[in-house]
């Protein structure tokens, strides 16, 4: 029963990790994962999120075993 | 369609001769081809630049090309799309990107190509970072897509 949280590029520099599981609840949403991670603070402006590989919401409510992702905007090509 | 994500040097000609190639009778549909090759500069911002380090997020970047050449596809009715793209370590005049797109005419070559190009600096998972005299930097913006960005 865990949700698997990666983090890319800066991002994983900024907090120090690229990846974590976090115990699975009812309820849990792609903005209360990042707060319970960072003791309540707000996403940082321009990071994006994705769930199972798919852009997402910060509202979007997570399923156990998800996989929710954050990342700064992108810069490839 | 194919997308590649390459961890090592590929040569753009190369690819595209090998494409062609695998297109076999449905060549004969085929009144364009457009392509697009990105390659690192050895300079960005005002410094010079040594090496860059591309990162991805594999499963997520290669679905997300793929969302997007097939909505491509559907909508410029192409014949195939082929896209590579570089991660990990890269030296200067490298190729970054590739993206090639075959159909009946040519504006619709010309206009999916260039859509997808910037559909993919905008949105496919890739970070830059580069490495200067003085250490390494994410790259945090990329250049614009159209002349009308730039100031001079």
């Amino acid at each position: 029963m865990a949700i698997k949280v990666r983090f890319f590029a800066s991002l994983a520099e900024t907090v120090g990790r690229r990846e974590v599981d976090v115990e699975f609840r009812d309820g849990l949403t792609v903005e209360a994962i990042w707060k319970d991670l960072t003791a309540g603070e707000s996403l940082p402006s321009g990071i994006l999120c994705a769930v199972n590989h798919t852009y997402c919401t910060l509202d979007q409510i997570l399923k156990d075993s998800d996989e929710v992702a954050y990342f700064p905007p992108v810069t490839g090509g | 369609m194919t997308v590649r994500i390459v961890a090592s040097a590929f040569d753009a000609l190369d690819e595209i001769r090998a494409h062609e190639l695998k297109l076999g009778e449905r060549r004969r549909q085929i009144g364009a081809a457009a392509t697009f090759v990105g390659s690192m500069r050895d300079f960005n911002e005002g410094d010079a630049v040594q090496s860059m380090v591309l990162e991805h997020y594999a499963g997520m970047t290669d679905r997300h090309l793929e969302n997007m050449v097939a909505e491509a596809i559907q909508r410029w009715h192409l014949d195939d799309v082929l896209i590579v793209h570089r991660v990990g370590e890269i030296v200067p005049a490298d190729a970054i990107v590739l993206v090639a797109v075959w159909s009946a005419h040519r504006a619709h070559a010309f206009e999916s190509c260039r859509h997808l190009m910037e559909e993919l600096k905008s949105s496919a998972p890739f970070w830059k970072k580069e490495v200067t005299a003085d250490g390494e930097r994410w790259v945090t913006k990329n250049t614009p897509g159209s002349t009308a960005g730039f100031s001079g």
